[in-house]
């Protein structure tokens, strides 16, 4: 080899440390940037709204839908050798069609075209309809004929019947719920009274007696408001709108079930964006309809931040004493040198393994003896014996715990030993020096293993849906009814939602624009609690950093 | 020139042979007006196997300043920083011997460590503040003590940080940040630190060493003035420091003390070839 040819060798030896960890670094770019771009690719375009195409057949069948994929038919070529393609119609009106999808080769194609007067319709039931309208039918008019005026109507009609439905809505769930709520305190305290001994049967006669008469004054009251209810849903039912299908079947819906309208096909840009707003503000703060499938995800987003704080605030301290421990008190040996490989491979157990840990210890065996303690009057039904948002979150900081263990104990490590003896040296007991110098020195590294165990533990699913996570919780864990907070309850996640809408549901394909917008809602959520948790870091960061010397 | 080897066959000698030097230093003080504030009689510490501090007996007087000199590793560290046991926080020491603490002896398990240390301060080689602000620092000593009223908090650091002649670098700027004072405000700081709790006596080990020839002129007014009011041990490296600031010295080669009297004497006319081949600089 020429001494030429072997220096260069030599160069390309020395720049392949550079090359590989070049490749690696962009390899998981790459990764990371592609995940996070498909999901808001695939999630961000869900909500805008797409001009509504008819389309008539070689066979003389017509539909009405948007597009919804393209793909080429595999191993099928024209005679010019091109590929065949065909398009996924939404078509909606699930129940005219029993599918929302439809399939069409675009050979068989004879016309397409964007009838103007289309409506799409987002309604409480049965998907999203596609026609005309066809009559608005409401105690003071029938109208019916002109398609401007009609939507005219409709619109006008439309913030009406919202107010009536609100009405309603309140009556049955905050009115009814109320008096539910107390029928049930009372039932529950009569219960009580029961399971006392009989000796003193006499004595609580009076008290018995109380809860009787309560009992019958509020199922008085549930009998008139259930009239009234029964009144104004009557007085709803009145207001009609009748839709017609590109094939014109009819079909007749009350107004108050209409969510959302718009006719696609003469929307204006700023119009596009009003819609694409609401849908994203009904996302974000709205409750799940249609088994999920569509709506909002607000339940999920609170139960998932309540959960991610919960453990937050269990794992912290249980993470901090234990390294504080492990670190500072325990003689360093053999034995603290085997717990720490346990604790380190803690992290390596399969999360489903600490569900079912959080199943048998928290739920059945704590929650089940508090249960007989506190609250033997509403067995059988479990109060803390079973899933609850508490149970779940102890058991998602028993699952990362070692990451809070493992950046204390280097954060503590890295506290420097002379601080600790200048302590000692002014007369302050080991407890204060850990309290008063060591904590404080290593809190930012205790947030950053706080950190890690949140980003974990948000996007954790296995271990929830066998601890308390449910796919459509009645109440919220916060609520108006002492003692407000109610770590007993079950609660919705936005990891486990992913799960049911994308996996459990019946119409898959129409829920996938979910499950996109819930993840990457998830990981927003997982980045905003982050950021919160590192600009605190940063703050107290800058509060131990010198100007070395 | 010393070398290991002769160092090592002359060691068993030493140890069994030579009186304890607390006697010698005991003469030395034999002044009548003198105090002893601390004794140390015929100290051994093993770190482990390995022997740091060997037969040591010298005795500290009250109100004077007390200087331990000798080469890198020798265990002047070891040394002072038994006299207010915090050797024992390392592990696989092991201690022989006695410290008086004006008579009583401070192993004593009837002797509170946190009470030793109140009445023992310390100043370490390396600066060490707290990451809390300086007035933080400073009340430090206190606050672990139970002392919590603002206005004595308040006394106590202006006066610790005047006697550290600190006070007027850092009186607009209490509540900043202690790690971003100087390395030299930082070294006065922790002595502020060190004399808030009124300690008896006042360790100080190499309290000059990261410093420039200014901020060390100013430590060592500084000790000058503490004379006054505390019994002072430090270790330095530095012989003329020794000389400039030392009331007695004290001479440790490998862990044995070779040779301590007055300050004077053992720099003009030292008894041990050893001494004087340390002060003379053609050892260590
Ligand atoms: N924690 C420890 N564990 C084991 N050996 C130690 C420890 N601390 C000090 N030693 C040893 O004890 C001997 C004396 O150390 P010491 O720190 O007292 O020296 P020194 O005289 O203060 O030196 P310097 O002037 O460099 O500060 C050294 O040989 C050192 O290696
Ligand atoms: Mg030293």
């Amino acid at each position: 080899m020429s001494p030429q040819r072997k220096r260069r060798a030599t160069g390309a030896l020395q720049r392949l440390p550079i090359w590989m960890t070049g490749i690696a670094l962009g390899t998981s770019l790459l990764m990371i940037i592609g995940l996070i771009g498909l999901i808001m690719a695939r999630g961000l375009g869900t909500f805008w709204p797409a001009p509504l195409w008819e389309i008539t057949l070689k066979d003389g069948k017509s539909y009405l839908g948007l597009v919804h994929h393209v793909e080429a038919i595999p191993h099928q070529a024209d005679a010019q050798g091109r590929p065949v393609r065909r398009t996924l119609y939404r078509i909606g009106n699930r129940e005219l069609y029993g599918a929302d999808f439809v399939w069409v080769n675009h050979a068989d194609i004879v016309s397409r075209q964007r009838p103007a007067d289309t409506v799409s319709i987002e309604r409480l039931e049965w998907g999203p309809f596609y026609g005309f309208l066809a009559e608005v039918n409401t105690p003071a008019q029938m109208a019916r004929g002109d398609s401007r005026l009609l939507w005219q109507s409709l619109r006008r009609e439309i913030p009406v019947a919202h107010r009536r439905a609100r009405k309603i809505r309140h009556m049955e769930k905050s009115v009814i719920g109320n008096i539910n709520y107390s029928i049930e305190s009372h039932r529950l305290a009569l219960r009580k009274l029961q399971l006392r001994k009989p000796a003193s049967a006499g004595s609580m006669e009076p008290e018995r007696r109380r809860h009787e008469d309560a009992i019958a004054a509020l199922q008085a009251r549930y009998e008139t408001i259930a009239q009234e209810l029964q009144h104004l849903r009557a007085e709803d039912g009145a207001y009609q709108v009748v839709l017609k299908d590109i094939g014109g079947k009819a079909r007749e819906l009350p107004i108050s079930s209409l969510v959302r309208v718009h006719r696609p096909n003469q929307l204006s840009f700023p119009g596009r964006v009003a819609v694409y707003a609401s849908r994203l503000q009904e996302f974000v703060f709205g409750q799940p309809r249609e088994a999920n499938s569509e709506g909002g995800v607000a339940p999920a987003i609170f139960g998932t931040v309540m959960m991610t704080l919960i453990m937050s605030l269990a794992v912290m301290p249980l993470g901090v004493l234990a390294a504080l421990y492990l670190h500072e008190y325990a003689k360093q040996g053999a034995i603290v040198s085997i717990v720490r490989i346990a604790v380190n491979n803690l992290a390596g157990v399969p999360s489903i393994v600490f569900g079912v840990f959080g199943l048998g210890f928290f739920c059945y065996l704590i929650g089940g003896t508090i249960d007989q303690l506190f609250f033997p009057e509403r067995l059988p039904t479990p109060t803390f014996g079973g899933g609850a948002i508490l149970w779940a979150s102890l058991t998602l900081a028993l699952l990362t715990v070692p990451v809070v263990i493992v950046s204390t104990e280097e954060a503590l490590a890295a506290v420097p030993n002379g601080v600790r003896e200048a302590s000692l040296a002014c007369g302050a007991t080991k407890f204060q020096t850990i309290w008063r110098v060591v904590l404080p020195a290593a809190i930012p590294g205790i947030l950053t293993g706080t950190i890690l165990a949140m980003a974990r533990g948000a996007g954790e699913v296995a271990p929830l849906m066998i601890t308390g996570v449910v796919k459509l919780a009645p109440d919220l864990p916060v609520d108006h009814f002492a003692p407000f907070v109610h770590l007993d309850r079950k609660f919705m996640h936005l990891g486990f939602h992913i799960y049911d809408v994308g996996f459990q549901s019946p119409n898959v394909e129409a829920s996938k624009a979910m499950v996109y917008m819930t993840t990457l809602l998830l990981l927003g959520i997982v980045v905003c609690l982050n950021l919160t948790a590192m600009q605190i870091r940063g703050r107290l960061r800058e509060q131990f950093r010198g100007a070395e010397v | 020139m010393f070398t290991r080897p002769m160092l090592a066959s002359t060691r068993p000698s030493i140890t069994i042979n030579r009186p304890p030097r607390g006697t010698e230093a005991g003469v030395a003080l034999g002044d009548a007006r003198m105090k002893t504030a601390m004794a140390i009689q015929q100290l051994n510490l093993w770190y482990g196997k390995s022997q740091a501090i060997k037969q040591v007996s010298m005795e500290i007087p009250e109100r004077r300043v007390t200087a331990l000199i000798g080469p890198s590793g020798c265990g002047k560290s070891t040394l002072i920083r038994c006299l207010n046991r915090l050797n024992e926080l390392v592990e696989g020491v092991r201690i022989e011997g006695g410290v008086l603490l004006y008579g009583q002896n401070i192993f004593d398990p009837s002797v509170d460590v946190i009470d030793l240390r109140k009445r023992v301060g310390m100043v370490f080689q390396k600066s060490n503040p707290f990451p809390k602000s300086i007035y933080e620092n400073v009340a430090y000593g206190l606050r672990v003590d139970g002392e919590h009223r603002r206005g004595v908090l308040d006394q106590v650091v202006e006066t610790s940080l005047k006697r550290a002649a600190l006070w007027d670098e850092v009186k607009d700027r209490l509540h900043a940040n202690a790690l971003r004072l100087s390395g030299g405000q930082q070294q006065r700081l922790c002595i502020a630190r060190a004399i808030a709790i009124e300690p008896e006596v006042l360790l100080l080990d190499e309290p000059c060493s990261a410093l420039d020839p200014i901020a060390t002129g100013k430590i060592e007014e500084l000790l000058y003035a503490l004379k006054e009011r505390y019994t002072i041990a430090i270790v330095t490296h530095n012989m003329q420091q020794a000389a400039r600031v030392s009331d007695f010295t004290g001479f440790l080669l490998m862990g044995e003390l070779i040779e301590f009297g007055q300050t004077e004497k053992l720099f003009t006319t030292p008894r041990d070839p050893r001494t004087e081949a340390y002060i003379t600089g053609r050892f260590g």
